[in-house]
């Protein structure tokens, strides 16, 4: 590990002010799990690191008067996962968090830290931006509220400027008829970072025609995305499976997947528009595909996995 | 380079030491306080080997800066039974059921099997699966493990 100097405030004025004073040689750690294993790697030199862990007042869940919920920055994947709150809110939300990684890691990881890290292949970011979240960010300035979809700018870059601090996630109150699955395809090991990821939230009207729909893709290019021309495509539209797989087919030209070891841009591209396919069904439809060998809860998230 | 003083609880019992910054909990553990029962094997939080308990919250040591346990209170490995008396009902399954082989991954996953059934002291066995697939092991292919887990659970009930 490369050397530093710790600074452990323990308000946010106090965090802001050591940002402050420290300019670009502070960077922040809020669960370590991404910040420690870039400085092992030496991605990150910072002189001053400063932890938020004992700022209390970026922690906790609630839901707010008109039914959205409001997340502190701090909250681990673990809190989210297993919290009435989240679980009333939106079930997939929950088990989307339930989805990241090990017990290990959501454990010690956090929701705000994870944005920042803004690393595509992760696993909140497509469902909250399903679900219309935005961020609070603050600065010594003041404080201002960023969509998530403007949130993420390139890969491993995000709207946070230096000096600042993310330090909420707002989620709006939502339909009560509001349909939500988030898909992860992992063809190698279940804690693994998806090839692909998709989240879908859908209001469909008792004719089954769409009045609404956000999907948000992961691993499917160099920032988290909006899958905007499919959803075009299927808003007005009476959802059956014919007009799901047309739209679908959309997704192919929305993303720009990078080739690993997940599989290659092609591969990955094709595999957006049968996971697009596949959610879009699951909520329109209630068809679940695929082989899950994991079903948590009523809302119908799955692990899949090839075996 | 700063260095600073901990207080923390360490299977049960008061510590006090200084740290350099930048040490992980997993170097505090072993060099420093020779506690070399948690094991580091990938280094980058996948494998388990360096399962800790933290605030009764299962961790990596490997991940977590030693800084972040201060105040806090930390079971390892050596915690889990006292020297020379019983074993705990997870070590004893692991034993008695043939949870290991080679024994590197051991450790991490008896703290693991002790941090679930903390939670959820009568866990299906898919929930055992579940909690326990971020602990790798190369030798048992986890049938072993899984029973073991159940069997700890059986006698702890």
């Amino acid at each position: 590990m490369p050397t530093f100097d710790y600074h452990a405030p323990t308000s946010k004025a106090e965090a802001l002010e050591l940002l402050g004073k420290y300019g670009d040689e502070a960077h922040l750690i809020a669960g370590g799990t991404s910040v420690v294993l870039m400085m092992q790697q030496r991605l990150l030199q910072p002189a001053h690191v400063v932890g938020l862990r004992g700022v209390s007042e970026l922690r906790g869940i609630k839901r707010t008067a008109d039914g959205g919920l409001e997340i502190g920055a701090l909250t681990s994947h673990r809190e989210l996962e297993t919290s009435a709150d989240v679980k009333a809110y939106c079930p997939a939300l929950a088990e989307t968090f339930g989805h990241v990684a090990t017990i290990r890691i959501r454990n010690q990881g956090t929701v705000g830290g994870n944005l920042v890290h803004a690393d595509p292949a992760q696993d909140p970011p497509p469902t909250l931006m399903a679900l219309n979240g935005s961020v609070v960010i603050e600065g010594a300035s003041g404080s201002r509220e960023v969509s998530l979809d403007d949130f993420f700018l390139d890969y491993f870059e995000t709207a946070v400027q230096e000096g600042e601090i993310l330090t909420t996630i707002k989620l709006p109150p939502q339909h009560t008829k509001l349909k939500t699955a988030y898909l992860k395809f992992l063809p190698r090991t279940v804690d693994d970072y998806a090839t692909v990821a998709v989240a879908v939230s859908l209001l469909a009207d008792d004719a089954g025609v769409c009045k609404s729909v956000r999907i948000g893709l992961g691993s499917a290019g160099v920032t988290p995305l909006r899958a905007r021309k499919v959803e075009a495509a299927l808003l007005g539209q009476k959802l059956t499976a014919a007009v799901i797989k047309d739209a679908s087919e959309l997704v192919v030209d929305e993303v720009d997947p990078l080739d690993d070891t997940r599989g290659s841009a092609d591969y990955k591209r094709k595999m957006a528009r049968v996971w697009t396919d596949r959610a879009l069904r699951q909520v329109a439809l209630g068809e679940v595909r695929g082989t899950p060998t994991r079903q948590i809860g009523a809302s119908g998230s799955a692990r899949v996995v090839l075996a | 380079m700063s260095t600073h003083r901990l207080r923390f609880q360490l299977n049960g019992e008061p510590r006090e030491v200084d740290v350099p910054a930048e040490r992980l909990l997993i170097d505090l553990l072993r060099r420093d306080l020779s506690l070399t029962g948690t094991k580091e094997t990938c280094s980058v939080g996948v494998c388990g080997a360096c399962s800790v308990l933290v605030d009764g919250a299962l961790v990596s040591a490997c991940l977590m800066p030693a800084v972040f346990i201060d105040g806090a209170s930390v079971t390892t490995v050596e915690g889990l039974s006292e020297e020379g008396g019983p074993l705990s009902p997870v070590q004893d399954a692991f034993i008695r059921n043939g949870g290991f082989q080679c024994g590197i991954c051991t450790p991490g996953q008896v703290i693991a099997a002790t941090a679930l059934l903390a939670e959820n002291p009568k866990p299906s066995a898919d929930e055992i699966r579940h909690w326990m697939m971020g602990n790798l092991c190369r030798c048992t292919g986890y049938y072993k493990i899984v029973e073991s887990v159940q069997a700890a659970a059986e006698a702890s009930n």
